[in-house]
């Protein structure tokens, strides 16, 4: 018994150890005060990685990524908003270093684009439900129109020989 | 015939990205466009690199001195060493005044590779923990900026100079505000 619970302590341990993400802040970045640590984590989160580009400084151990890491904790610490951490980066890296594009004139395609191109989609499926709705109708109204003629009097007596016939 | 004309629009549309795609395909996305071009420099003081015979240079250098080129360096980065030819070749052609600002590095090893290799800056200064490079812009060196007389970054090149790049764009970009 005492050596399944150690087993089982041994096993929770290993689990534990393999699936604890790895983390790139470092403990000696972390800030004391957890209200501003969460704040800072969920700043580095926005902040693209310059040197591997698509991961976060938060995601990174790039040297560079701790050194911003390390920055946007000083500002929040000297009192910094939000918004004047995040401005700090785009003021040297620009834009780029969002990993949440802004909005603005020069992303409007990139916002709205998908946004337009769904609409002209849904726009070509009512047109084109529309349209096969519409040919039905007509269809239907012009019936009397393509309606084949009635037959003619040389047909007619056509027929009531071959009948004639068939009956004999 | 607008009702056939319709049947094609896929396909413009397609050949339309195909387009725009193929050119993205061309470009370097490690290359990123400086947030600083058109921009002030940022106000700095940089200290000589310790133990060596400089005396370091601030933002105040950058002023009123003519074109200026700050060259970003480190004795650990590779392509530095690769362009380090160049930048000298530039620094014999007096067209500029060249700062080097030492990125990151011990300062025993930036004095060996100065003395190894040569030393073209007019002056030098040690940013061991990177802020200065942080405050223009620098992600991975070597960088080089192009500073008019005014102390306005005009133009900044990530990667290596190599002669022809040296030769078509550098120099006259500083032959431009030079003027």
């Amino acid at each position: 018994m005492r050596i399944g619970i150690i087993a089982l302590a041994v096993a929770l341990g290993l689990t534990g150890m393999t699936t604890a993400p790895a983390w790139a802040v470092n403990p000696d970045e972390v800030l004391s005060d957890p209200v501003l640590e969460a704040r800072a984590r969920e700043i580095s989160k926005g902040l693209r990685c310059l040197v591997c580009q698509n991961q976060s400084i938060d995601d990174s151990d790039a040297d560079l990524a701790k050194d911003l890491r390390i920055i946007v904790r000083e500002r929040l610490v000297a009192g910094d908003s939000d918004a004047q951490v995040v401005n700090f980066a785009v003021a040297r890296y620009g834009d780029f270093v969002l990993l949440k594009p802004p909005f603005k004139v020069a992303t409007l395609a990139l916002w709205l684009g998908p946004l337009a191109i769904a609409a002209a989609g849904l726009m070509a499926v009512v047109m084109f439900f529309r349209r096969r709705r519409s040919v039905g109708a007509s269809a239907q109204t012009s019936s009397a129109a393509i309606a084949p003629k009635s037959l003619s009097d040389e047909e007619n007596r056509r027929i009531e020989e071959i009948l004639k016939d068939t009956s004999a | 015939m607008f009702n056939r004309l319709i049947y094609i629009l896929p396909l413009t549309v397609f050949l339309i990205m195909a387009v725009y795609f193929a050119i993205g395909l061309t470009k370097d996305p490690k290359i990123l466009p400086s947030a600083l071009i058109d921009k002030p420099i940022p106000e700095f003081v940089l200290p000589p690199i310790e133990g060596g015979p400089g005396k370091g240079f601030s933002s105040a250098d950058l002023r009123g001195k003519g074109v200026s080129v700050v060259n970003v360096f480190a004795s650990w980065c590779v392509p530095c060493r690769i362009e380090h030819p160049q930048i000298t070749r530039l620094a014999q052609l007096k067209v500029a005044t060249l700062y080097g600002l030492n990125y990151k590095d011990k300062p025993e090893n930036a004095l060996k590779w100065l003395a190894e290799l040569g030393d073209p800056y007019a002056a030098h200064g040690a940013d061991p923990r990177g802020r200065v490079g942080i405050d223009f812009g620098v992600y991975g060196i070597p960088e080089t900026f192009i500073i008019d007389n005014n102390g306005i970054i005009r133009y900044k090149y990530v990667g290596p100079i190599d002669a022809a790049r040296l030769e078509k764009v550098i120099l006259p970009i500083i032959k431009k505000f030079s003027k």
